[in-house]
């Protein structure tokens, strides 16, 4: 992504912030098109963002859930794109468990595919959800100093918001263990730390990452009290980053295993909840230039 | 069988044996070489004879392919000795070796003489079969080597699957010796290997797959190697890959240690950022590498430490490749193809044709004992007739081959096969 396509869907977002505070939500600029989110992975949040994106736009949405065992997960991708493709949705939302899942998708359908994260890959619109709500928090990205901490190694937030922000001229960092750090991160453009105090010294955000569950028991780390000892985020750590420091979390939250409630619920540090607020702007903006998109190409 | 002589003249031989690369002439007879001429053209050659003018195209033994995957039996619809002969035929090989994990395994004798009798009447191209070197690739119970070797398995492998137990392994090798028998294996370890589909490292990280660091093929080999030594036995390393394992064999074999080493036709084509857009044609077993280890691994065939070149034909059906990266089926065919992807190495590659053709023909003959692979008389007329420079491009649709995973689909190559023969017969072309 180019860093002014960046700032453009930004700017388009910024304006979503706005009528989502109205009364009347709604604007006609998809209507009669149809948006189909295909969700292979469960989502609360994603999936209710996109929806409600979608018809504020006045799109028709609809959400499809395939319940997919491992063994059929790749044949019900294709299967489905195949018999979605011939309902003539005009905008496909997926997400999928496997990296590039959206990218095969894609090659299947004669319509708009937004990926709405795949495996450990990427996850675009959350990278540029939560650039905006840093841009709205400190007024600029430009020179911020972000540590993304916990499981970047399985991180398709992660991976989004490294490229992301360094597009758009933010200093990043990366922390974790050691065993939840990708081989070959340091020629990523981030520092690499291991020890978390290090990592997040005089830092102006700090964004966590969600340590899912089953990598916890002694397959990447030990447990997970002591996954929160070394690098749980707690008021004590978070007293080693520069003054005014913000934290983010993409959700849903393991509290008390990556970050501390104090932390979480403290407004006066905490962004989580206004990355929600802009997940629906954000996804507007998405989905309002590719309706665009399409329309040019189409005349 | 034709009974009448053919004679090939205006050729340009590539003889392994003497390693002569210039203008000559050949005749056959009785399905074997009968003469061979170092000038263009042969004088007084009777009526009876059939004479094929070469133009100046490469005239070289018949490619042999240490290692070819069908789904025979047990798998038919990906692909059956006959489609495998077919593409052999039309890539110019005239003699592969068919691996033994199919269902039921090749595991015993019986099997042994099935695969070879199925293969007899087709009779396109030579077909040899390898045995399993544990009983049903399990790496747990020896297979009967020696009834195997007598039925006609010209080297033992349990393929893709690693002896994990040591002392399994080592009884292996030190069994196969006693009936000289060659045992091939692909060193790597399973635990470090489990689930990736790709080489550990910044690009792998950034595409988000599972991936395996390239150190887990040596760990395997130093093992393999260190076991080749104490029993004596002949070892083949099955597709070395890394530039670390090829230093480990380098060491193995100054010491004299009796290992020799293969590499596949993939690994010296592409690397680890031909996986970049999650094409799975190029989701392989063992994973592409970096380009470093490409170059390595070219330079190694070049220097002679790899002296040997597979296709690692390995077919897999739309079904099981149209899926994400990580999912696919891993392997790639390439029997049809496998000539004009060598000849990549000579043309840009800067390796001396003769050298190519040599890890591809007398090579692997001479370690599973064929009398192919040589341009001499009375060697069996195995041979491949070849205008390298022609363009090609490669249509993955148009292969014979019943699955149309390859990785060089799409691409533009050198090299038209004119005409294949085996035994004095033609197999491919006119």
């Amino acid at each position: 992504m180019e860093r002014s396509d960046a700032l453009a869907l930004l700017d388009l977002a910024d304006a979503f912030v706005g009528l989502n505070l109205q009364h009347e939500k709604k604007i006609g600029l998809l209507s009669g098109q149809t948006l189909v989110n295909l969700f292979f992975e469960a989502s609360t949040r994603t999936q209710s963002s996109f929806e409600l994106a979608g018809k504020r736009l006045g799109a028709d949405a609809i959400n499809m859930s395939p319940r997919t065992s491992s063994m059929t997960k790749g044949e019900t991708l294709i299967d489905t794109a195949v018999t979605l493709n011939a309902m003539k949705p005009d905008l496909l939302v997926v997400r999928h468990g496997a990296s590039g899942g959206a990218a095969l998708l894609s090659q299947k359908v004669s319509c708009a595919v937004v990926n709405a994260g795949d495996g450990s890959h990427e996850h675009p619109t959350q990278a540029l959800l939560d650039a905006l709500t840093l841009r709205r928090s400190f007024g600029h990205i430009e020179g911020l100093t972000v540590a993304i901490c916990g499981d970047v190694a399985h991180s398709r937030v992660a991976r989004s918001n490294i490229a992301l922000l360094q597009i758009l001229g933010a200093q990043v960092r990366l922390v974790g263990p050691p065993t939840l750090l990708p081989a070959g991160a340091d020629m990523w453009g981030a520092d690499v730390f291991t020890d978390m105090k290090k990592g997040i010294a005089g830092v102006d955000v700090v964004m966590m990452l969600r340590l899912q569950l089953e990598r916890m028991d002694g397959a990447f780390v030990p447990s997970t009290r002591e996954y929160f000892r070394y690098w749980g985020l707690d008021p004590e750590k978070l007293a080693l980053a520069a003054p005014g420091v913000k934290v983010m979390h993409p959700g849903p939250m393991n509290r008390g295993v990556e970050i501390d409630s104090v932390v979480a619920d403290d407004p006066a540090v905490s962004l989580i909840q206004d990355q929600v607020e802009m997940g629906v702007a954000v996804r507007m903006a998405v989905l309002a230039s590719l309706a665009a998109r399409q329309s040019g190409s189409a005349r | 069988m034709s009974a009448r002589p053919v004679a090939f003249i205006n050729a340009r031989l590539v003889d392994p044996e003497s390693r002569y690369d210039g203008p000559g002439a050949l005749v056959v007879q009785d399905g074997a070489i009968a003469e061979v001429f170092r000038r263009p053209s042969i004088e007084n050659l009777s009526a009876d004879v059939t004479v094929i003018d070469c133009d100046g195209s490469m005239l070289a033994p018949g490619l042999v392919d240490l290692r070819v995957k069908t789904g025979e039996p047990g798998a038919e619809p990906k692909e059956t000795l006959k489609s495998a002969s077919r593409a052999a035929a039309a890539g110019g090989v005239t003699s592969f070796v068919i691996q033994p994990d199919t269902d039921p395994t090749v595991d015993e004798p019986a099997m042994v003489d099935f695969v070879i009798h199925r293969a007899r009447d087709i009779g396109l191209v030579n077909v040899c079969v390898a045995g399993a070197a544990t009983k049903g690739c399990g790496g747990q119970r020896m297979a009967e080597l020696g009834l195997m070797a007598e039925a006609g398995a010209v080297y033992f492998t349990d393929v893709d699957k690693p002896i994990v137990d040591s002392k399994v392994f080592r009884r292996v090798l030190a069994y196969a010796k006693a009936f000289d028998r060659l045992v091939a294996h692909r060193p790597h370890d399973p635990y470090l290997s489990a689930g990736a589909v790709a080489t550990s490292g910044e690009f792998a990280s950034r595409l988000g797959l599972p991936s395996v660091p390239a150190v887990a093929e040596r760990i395997m080999l130093e093992r393999d190697l260190g076991l080749a030594e104490v029993t004596g036995a002949r070892l083949l390393v099955d597709q070395i890959t890394t530039a670390d394992a090829l230093e480990s064999l380098a060491r193995a074999r100054a010491k004299g240690v009796r290992a020799s080493a293969s590499a596949s036709i993939n690994h010296l084509s592409f690397n680890e950022l031909d996986i970049g857009d999650y094409r799975t044609f190029y989701r392989l077993d063992p994973p592409l590498r970096p380009e470093t280890d490409r170059q390595a691994l070219v330079d190694a065939v070049a220097s002679g430490l790899v002296e040997v070149i597979v296709s690692a034909h390995a077919p897999a059906p739309a079904e099981d490749k149209r899926l994400p990266f990580a999912e696919a089926a891993p392997g790639a065919v390439g029997l049809e193809t496998f000539l004009p992807a060598l000849l990549v190495l000579h043309h840009s590659g800067g390796l001396p044709l003769i050298d190519v053709i040599t890890a591809a023909t007398l090579a692997p003959a001479r370690m599973i004992g064929l009398k192919c692979g040589r341009l001499t008389a009375g060697a069996p007329a195995d041979l491949v007739l070849c205008d390298i420079g022609a363009p090609i491009l490669i249509d993955a649709e148009k292969l014979l081959s019943k699955s149309k995973n390859s990785p060089f689909d799409r691409r533009r190559l050198q090299g038209r096969i004119r005409l294949t023969m085996t035994g004095g017969r033609v197999v491919h072309g006119a």
